[in-house]
């Protein structure tokens, strides 16, 4: 067989479907790296555990049943302050987008408030609501609101004047107009509000479950580094890690799901 | 096939309404389909944006099915009288009626952009055009056969992005057409397409103006493109009509034949002026 003959074979070979799985080679490198650098004694114990140390120490919160019970307090205020700050956000957002009085009643005020740092309210917030769950759920919520608000007004706002003048001419009834036009054409910025609200949630919950807590993955780190017991810290904050990574992949596959036909989405 | 019913005695000059135009096509509509085209009468109307009178008093009638060529140069109100006609904008003063009841369905407008919903099938953009018929059981069948018309049939399931600048097009005129319209108002349709592109759209234009008998009104930059498809050309010179010119070329017409390119030269000559139509 012939060099010619070879080449273009040589060329169209492929190492087949891994390509799924190139996204994870730098973290394990990273992990090797980290655990070659644990055994060899470059990095004492105390100033970081082995991986393997971290997953024992998982392994042994997991069958006492405490981790589950953390990640789950976790998540279900997470997502639950999400839904709080997210529909109210989108509401506000549909509501000043489409009508120039409410606009005008209420985006002033929201752009104020924008500018404080919501974290910056947790003292008043412990005041108000102690450390129980609503203090966290107002907290997230608060976070997840502006990013959700602004995106979804942006998104109706540049809406193509040029198709709701077509939808216009075609006849269409408002309500038609908005599922039909308006509300498509508002979704890829709306998306782009629920990543950044991702973001912000899992910010806003580490901090207010490390401050004023009884349970959950912040309050399991704290409780650790009471103890000194440094690989659950650890721990935790690979488990935040792979939290936001999962709500990234959520938000992406709805993104593919919803805007298959952005340019941008079609392969 | 339709030389017979064809106009034989003007000459390109300016012409009152013709009336024996109208008897002529109200022939046709008679013979071929019951109904289609619709009349339309201006009279006196102006159109000002502010300090800025774009209109300065038009006075026109168009006959039912006629194919009207509105040209001049930019910025000389020809959009805004297509605007007004197609009911986009509301006339400062005069009246335009179309001789008796219409639907909004009846009178429909083709844009230079395509203004297709991107989040839309090819085939769902199209049922866009049916207005209030859009939730009738034939709504499918109709978008069906007017993609059909323009040929378009296998881009049925296709997002328009991955779709060119001509089928984009296409596609906007059969959602144009789909509801049947009695007017068709056309703002510069053709005019972001390529020089090719073009001639097949022109050719597809007037294919389903001669089919379906609709009144149609163009507005473009493109003389050569205004006389190749119009029975009747208007210039339009700072905010009224300059000239209104019969076509009396039969069809099919011949791309680039003496008779288009004498008829199109002396109207470039009437838009430029004589001092830069000198060259031509």
């Amino acid at each position: 067989m012939s060099i010619v003959e070879v080449l273009p074979r040589v060329r169209n070979f492929r190492v087949p479907s891994l390509s799924g799985l190139t996204q994870w080679i730098v973290p394990l490198v990273i992990l090797a790296g980290w655990q070659i650098a644990c055994v060899a004694g470059f990095v004492p114990a105390r100033v970081m555990p082995a991986p393997t140390d971290v997953a024992l120490a998982g392994w042994k919160l997991l069958v006492s049943g405490e981790l589950l019970q953390n990640i789950w307090v976790s998540f279900w205020r997470a997502s639950v302050g999400f839904l709080i700050g997210g529909s109210i956000g989108f509401v506000f957002g549909l509501a000043n987008g489409l009508s120039e009085l409410s606009s005008k009643l209420t985006d002033t005020t929201l752009q104020m408030v924008r500018n404080v740092p919501h974290l910056a309210l947790i003292p008043l917030v412990i005041l108000w609501f102690g450390i129980d769950e609503s203090a966290k759920l107002f907290l997230v919520a608060l976070g997840v609101f502006f990013p959700i608000y602004l995106n979804t007004l942006h998104g109706i706002r540049t809406v193509d004047p040029q198709l709701i003048e077509m939808g216009r001419i075609y006849g269409m009834s408002n309500s038609e107009l908005f599922r039909r036009v308006i509300f498509p054409g508002a979704l890829p910025s709306i998306f782009v509000g629920v990543r950044f609200a991702l973001g912000i949630m899992w910010l806003t919950l580490i901090v207010a479950e490390t401050i004023a807590a009884s349970s959950g993955l912040g309050y399991m780190a704290m409780q650790a580094r009471e103890f000194m017991q440094i690989d659950v810290v650890v721990l935790s904050i690979l488990i935040y890690a792979l939290l936001g990574k999962v709500a990234d992949s959520a938000s992406r596959v709805l993104e593919r799901l919803t805007l298959s036909w952005h340019p941008a989405f079609q392969k | 096939m339709n030389q017979s019913l064809r106009l034989a005695h003007i000459d390109s000059q300016l012409v009152e309404a013709p009336s024996e135009f109208e008897q002529a096509l109200a022939e046709r509509r008679h013979v071929d389909h019951a109904n289609r085209g619709l009349s339309l009468t201006i009279r006196g109307l102006r159109k000002s944006f502010g300090a800025n009178e774009v209109l300065r008093g038009v006075d026109l009638h168009i006959p039912a099915g006629q194919f009207v060529a509105i040209v001049g140069q930019s910025g000389c109100g020809k959009s805004t009288l297509l605007r007004l006609i197609a009911g986009l904008d509301k006339p400062t003063a005069g009246t335009i009626s179309f001789g008796e009841a219409t639907r909004p369905e009846d009178i429909r407008v083709m844009f230079q952009e395509p203004r297709l919903l991107p989040w839309a099938r090819v085939l769902s953009n199209v049922e866009v055009g049916l207005g209030a018929d859009r939730t009738s059981v034939d709504a499918k069948a109709r978008a069906e056969k007017a993609l059909e018309e323009v040929g378009l049939t296998d881009k049925r399931e296709q997002w328009p992005a991955v779709l060119s600048g001509g089928q984009k097009q296409r596609v906007a005129l059969a959602r144009a057409l789909v509801s049947q319209p009695r007017v068709l108002a056309l703002d510069e349709p053709l005019g972001a397409l390529d020089a090719l592109t073009r001639i097949s759209m022109q050719r597809l234009l007037g294919r389903v103006w001669h089919d379906q008998a609709f009144t149609s009104i163009l507005v473009t930059h493109d003389v050569a493109e205004a006389v190749a498809l119009a029975d009747r050309v208007l210039v339009i010179e700072e905010g009224r009509i300059a000239h209104d010119i019969n076509v009396d070329i039969a069809r099919p017409r011949q791309r680039g034949s003496a008779e288009l390119a004498a008829l199109e030269g002396s109207i470039l000559r009437n838009l430029l002026g004589t001092d830069d139509a000198a060259g031509l």
